[in-house]
């Protein structure tokens, strides 16, 4: 217990200082939130997003862009590159534990994940009066489960990735994916044949409708919720049977 | 003395790949014990087998009374390791590295105060990063002593260090050595085994094939000693009669003795008894060097004592 304590205190400052990661976990979605918050606005259009506001849409979906960015960019290339640079040999031959190895990382993701959820929340709601969401009690566990499961994503690529770099590259390739089509692009309305059919099959997509239930008022989706924590149950069994100290 | 490592036909393999075939040896309390061999010769499993970090195929191995491949979490607390090809983050700063792994041991040793012996309270907030190689082997030295070990396993250490550093190595390992904890040092430099090792194993193929203290090695396989000097002297064929005098070469003033034994002190002598003083007169003895080349360049099957 101490050592994990003392494992995610350490993470979380070698995190912050940790330039790409900062950035993609931080900024990027405060970024992309000022971008595209400034083109949309907040009126309401029936046509578009489910007849939602435009931010009130996207704000729930940003929380899951932040969750695809640790999950895809900032875990897969960190544990990567300590496996690549022996830093995890180092932490096996004084036993460290895998289960800490890992089980800091997911922390770490999920204290990272909350704190910018909440600043991009608090920045929607002051610049672009997004509305609270619907059911704060629902989007607990909703947030919850699908930090988890992006964390165990994240934990299942950097031990499938051989090196940090072919894991920023990949990482970059799945982000910008999640980005465009999981619901934090264009209006899922837009979306067409290929497009539609790939939208189906990233996990954004089901974390961000499982994250816009409580927060748009359509309440807890049970298939999303049960997707996502599929997702994540598979991904930590192939973490079990896959990771690797070198 | 007591044996507080030992390696009983030990055996490993990876796929179809024989990395240990057959290694046995013993290692007592308070020694330097060296692993010498080629790259490839099977010593960082065997030591990583020891560590129970490897599962072994065969074999019966000890470190400290406990088997490393049942008893591993409780063997942690009691040995200290340093793995070749092995890092810390670059951005993690001296004393969270330290603080961290003390924390993985109940009862560790106070961190600061290895800082101080290992020369690195000025390097307390320094990242890993911006350490020299020097400093990073200095940390890894403290990092494998933070649980008070009672042995401690140094695979290839000086690897990749400057001259300079090495040295400044081989005097840590010493110090690891002189606070009474025993040292299992894993190395293909000769000059490095040479120079601490108390005794050590030659590891070639997977196989055990010499073991004894440097010099004692040095003794049995390649007990050839060169007496140099210079003379004018125009007949020097009464050298021949010295015990232990193989052959006399000369070109021009110098000349060379080849012989085994105490040959020095015989050559000198009847130089000596001739009126024969030459002030350079010096011995050349064959290093470990030798030894392990001639131990090392031959066929696998066959059998060396």
């Amino acid at each position: 217990m101490t050592t994990l304590r003392k494992m995610v205190a350490v993470e979380l400052k070698l995190f912050l200082r940790e330039p790409l990661t900062v950035v993609f976990a931080l900024a990027l979605p405060l970024i992309t939130l000022f971008v595209l918050g400034g083109v949309f606005g907040n009126i309401p259009d029936p046509e578009f997003y489910a007849g939602a506001g435009a931010m009130d849409f996207y704000t729930p979906a940003y929380i899951g862009l932040v969750l695809a960015s640790i999950g895809v960019v900032s875990l897969p290339a960190h544990l990567a590159g300590n496996r690549e640079r022996g830093v995890l040999r180092r932490f096996r031959a004084s036993w460290v534990p895998a289960a800490v190895v890992v089980g800091a990382e997911a922390v770490v993701s999920l204290l990272i994940a909350l704190v910018s959820g909440v600043v991009l929340v608090a920045c929607a709601m002051l610049l672009y009066d997004v509305n609270p969401p619907q059911s704060a009690l629902l989007l607990v566990p909703a947030f919850a489960l699908s930090a988890l499961a992006f964390s165990a994503i994240g934990v299942m690529l950097g031990s499938l990735i051989p090196t940090a770099r072919a894991a920023q590259a990949a990482g970059m390739l799945f982000w910008f994916v999640m980005l465009f089509l999981g619901g934090a692009g264009p209006p899922p309305e837009v979306l067409t044949g290929v497009l539609q059919a790939l939208r189906h099959a990233i996990p954004l997509t089901y974390v961000v409708g499982l994250l816009q239930g409580p927060w748009l008022g359509s309440g807890w989706s049970w298939v999303d919720a049960g997707i996502v924590a599929g997702i994540g149950v598979v991904a930590g069994l192939v973490t079990i049977r896959f990771f690797k100290w070198e | 003395m007591t044996a507080v490592v030992t390696v009983e036909h030990l055996r490993k393999a990876y796929g179809p790949v024989m990395a240990v075939d057959d290694i046995s040896f013993a290692v007592e309390e308070g020694e330097i014990f060296g692993v010498l061999g080629p790259n490839g010769a099977g010593k960082t499993t065997t030591v990583e087998c020891l560590q129970g970090l490897r599962h072994a195929d065969s074999g019966t191995l000890r470190v400290l009374g406990l088997d490393p491949q049942t008893q591993g979490r409780e063997l942690r607390g009691r040995v200290g390791s340093q793995l070749q090809e092995s890092a810390l983050p670059d951005r993690i700063r001296v004393w969270e590295a330290l603080d961290l792994f003390a924390s993985l041991t109940p009862g560790a040793a106070d961190w600061r105060l290895l800082l101080e012996q290992w020369g690195l309270a000025g390097k307390r907030k320094a990242s890993f990063a911006s350490l020299s190689g020097g400093q990073r082997q200095r940390l890894f030295v403290a990092l494998a002593l933070v649980n008070e070990p009672q042995v401690v396993f140094l695979d290839e250490m000086t690897t990749g260090l400057d001259p300079a550093a090495r040295r400044v190595a081989w005097e840590l390992v010493e110090a690891i050595r002189a606070r009474g904890t025993t040292v299992v040092l894993v190395t293909h430099f000769m000059d490095e085994a040479e120079r601490l090792c108390d005794r050590l194993a030659i590891v070639d193929r997977g196989r055990v094939v010499a073991a004894g203290t440097p010099q004692g090695l040095i003794d049995l396989h390649a007990p050839q000693v060169l007496v140099r000097f210079s003379s004018a002297a125009a007949d020097l064929d009464f050298l021949y009669r010295v015990p232990g005098v193989e052959a006399v070469t000369r070109r021009g003033e110098r000349v060379e003795v080849a012989g085994t034994g105490p040959v020095l002190a015989l050559v000198a002598a009847t130089l000596v008894e001739r009126g024969l003083i030459p002030t350079d007169l010096r011995a050349e003895r064959a290093t470990l060097e030798e030894v392990f080349l001639r131990l090392t360049s031959r066929s696998p099957g066959e059998e060396v004592v």
